[in-house]
């Protein structure tokens, strides 16, 4: 039921330009994590050195009791199929029907009959809402339906950790919301580790347990949503947020006259806006590594921003968690007001 | 946290003390050393995951299928001009010496032992290392390479092994389609344009030329498959920035290939000569 991942200083460099140093993080077993960071500041990379596509210049990975870094090459392949990683762009073989894709792994890694396949298949399909599309090549179809592919041929070997190289770019909203719905009912169902790299700041705040956020070449802050939601360190606020105020400029960073000139000019960074609720899954349990909202808060003596963990329904979840997870323990009962969508 | 600008600073600083031939030693360094030893570690990456079961027969056999498609009829048709023209030139300087029933083994001798390799390597490494190369690239770029090693799939295995294997078995294959067009084209030359007999063209073959000739030749073309599907091996995956790179590996595969094969063909003709005695000589 999913494997903690453990970081420990880890640095990558290309040549003599450092993509990132000394990250540390524990991507914890079970829980939904998401990468944010500026544009080129090595998050991909950061995902393929996590799967051990590329080799860091120093600092451990350690998989449960392995440690990625020094594996040989025979229990490298072993330990990947504890993986299923969805690349930026599906990276679907191109000479295969969808079909073929994602039975891939399955006709690769198992001796499953071709009956067992197609039923394994067909049920990933739908899971990504590509059924009839079974026949395309990768070629014929549009980016968002290729990122689907990608995601059903992750699914398909039944992963304990998944990685999402931006699960969300070139999907239309809608898409979006129902890929980031999709996380959170697998990791309610398999209990996988996941790992979500985006942009997208609606997902960031409402999808994952954790965050962690990459500039300037370190990890700037990892840690529990509502430490990020409602922290006041000026990259967090400014990238969680959206702003053009804060130490992120257009080219990577502002440099220090920019950012003297912002201080004299006074702006005010304005008010944390609300923390929003998490996504809940949509069968209306709980997930087993979710925490109850604003416990974070609450355990540090922070006052959560005015208005937060209220959906657009208007249900205060700090108030309704309580009786959300009673309502749980009780096999047949309603779920109380359909979870925050 | 530490302080960026500090940072910045060290990173201006490393790169400020390398002196301005920095990138030209770097450059030598890595075009005599780094490159040719990455090649041979995918050299051996590469042969170790031949002996790894299961053998991918299906992929074998589809790329050879494919390779024979790229390869068949450019190689037949460079065959019957080198044919001919081998036949022309031997046959005008051989009638001189009035030794004109002699011009069969000459063929032979000249297209089995020499011709057949080249143009063998000159298609494998034009039409089939290319193909390769790009097909490979293509696929590397479009992170399916990177896909397949995180499916818990070694590519080596998968996709470089069969390929390989398939471009040296179809090389041994077209050595012996040059040979038989080669010689028919001089045949077809020398006794229908030059006024050659038949029965001198053919009862002269064994005059000089030998079986292990073929033998040598074969061995050649085997060599030169298993080498042009390693260099485009090489040069497609480690193929990088998008269409253009794919390009540039491609080019660099044609290029690479045709000199390596050249420079071993010399050197198997050579120690061929020296192991092999001659006929005749």
């Amino acid at each position: 039921m999913g494997v903690e991942i453990k970081v420990e200083g880890l640095t990558k460099r290309f040549g003599r330009q450092t993509i990132w140093q000394d990250v540390s993080l524990t991507l914890p077993a079970g829980e939904i994590s998401v990468l944010l960071g500026p544009s080129g500041t090595g998050k991909s990379v950061f995902l393929k050195t996590l799967v051990g596509l590329l080799k860091p210049e120093a600092g451990h990975i350690w998989i449960g009791d392995r440690d990625l870094t020094r594996l040989p090459e025979a229990d490298l392949y072993e330990t990947r199929k504890l993986f299923g990683v969805l690349f930026q762009d599906g990276a679907l073989f191109g000479s295969m029907s969808l079909f073929d894709n994602i039975a891939f792994p399955l006709r690769e890694h198992t001796k499953k009959k071709e009956g067992v396949i197609k039923n394994i298949v067909m049920e990933k399909m739908e899971l990504v809402g590509l059924l009839g599309a079974e026949a395309k090549l990768p070629g014929e179809i549009s980016g968002g339906m290729r990122k689907r592919a990608g995601l059903a041929r992750a699914l398909v070997l039944d992963p304990e950790i998944i990685l999402c190289d931006e699960p969300d770019s070139g999907l239309d909203p809608v898409r979006t919301s129902y890929i980031n719905q999709l996380f959170v009912d697998l990791n309610a169902q398999i209990g996988a580790t996941f790992l979500i790299v985006t942009h997208d700041i609606n997902s960031a705040r409402t999808v994952p347990d954790h965050i962690g956020l990459l500039f300037q070449r370190h990890l700037a802050m990892f840690g529990p949503r509502e430490m990020l939601l409602s922290s006041d360190e000026p990259v967090v606020r400014q990238f969680l947020n959206a702003r053009t105020h804060g130490p992120i400029g257009m080219s990577e960073e502002k440099d220090l006259s920019e950012l003297e000139a912002e201080a004299k000019m006074g702006h005010d960074p304005g008010r944390l806006p609300p923390i929003p609720p998490q996504l809940m899954p949509s069968d209306g349990r709980a997930r087993l590594a979710q925490a109850a909202p604003g416990a974070w808060l609450r355990a540090n003596g922070i006052q959560a921003p005015p208005g937060s963990f209220i959906d657009d329904a208007g249900v205060n979840w700090t108030q309704e968690w309580p009786r959300y997870v009673a309502a749980q323990q009780q096999p047949v009962a309603a779920p109380p007001g359909g979870g925050p969508q | 946290m530490t302080d960026p600008t500090r940072r910045d600073g060290e990173v201006k600083q490393r790169t400020r003390g390398g002196g301005t031939l920095r990138p030209v030693g770097d450059g030598f360094v890595n075009l005599a050393v780094k490159e040719p030893g990455r090649f041979f570690a995918l050299c051996l990456d590469t042969f170790r995951a031949m002996f790894k079961l299961p053998f991918q027969w299906r992929e074998f056999i589809q790329q050879a299928w494919f390779i024979v498609g790229v390869t068949v009829i450019p190689t037949a048709l460079v065959a019957i001009p080198f044919g001919a023209v081998l036949a022309l030139q031997v046959g005008g300087l051989i009638r001189q010496f009035g030794a004109q029933s002699f011009t069969g083994s000459a063929s032979v001798v000249a297209i089995v032992r020499e011709a057949s390799p080249i143009v063998t390597a000159l298609l494998i490494a034009g039409a089939a290392g290319s193909a390769m190369c790009a097909d490979l690239g293509s696929r590397k770029i479009r992170e399916e390479i990177d896909a397949m090693e995180v499916l818990g799939i070694n590519p080596l295995h998968r996709l470089v092994v069969p390929r390989m294997l398939a471009c040296a078995f179809v090389a041994v294959f077209l050595n012996g389609l040059v040979s038989v067009v080669g010689i028919s084209g001089g045949y077809v030359f020398n006794v229908m344009l030059q006024g050659g007999t038949p029965g001198a063209y053919i009862a002269s073959f064994n005059a000089i030329a030998q079986l292990p000739d073929l033998y040598q030749a074969e061995v050649k073309a085997f060599i030169f498959g298993i080498t042009a599907g390693l260099v485009a091996a090489y040069k497609g995956l480690n193929a990088k920035g998008g269409p253009k790179g794919v390009g540039d590996a491609v080019n660099q595969t044609v290029v690479i290939t045709f000199m390596l094969l050249f420079l071993e063909n010399f050197l198997l003709s050579v120690v061929y000569s020296l192991l092999i005695p001659q006929k005749g000589m």
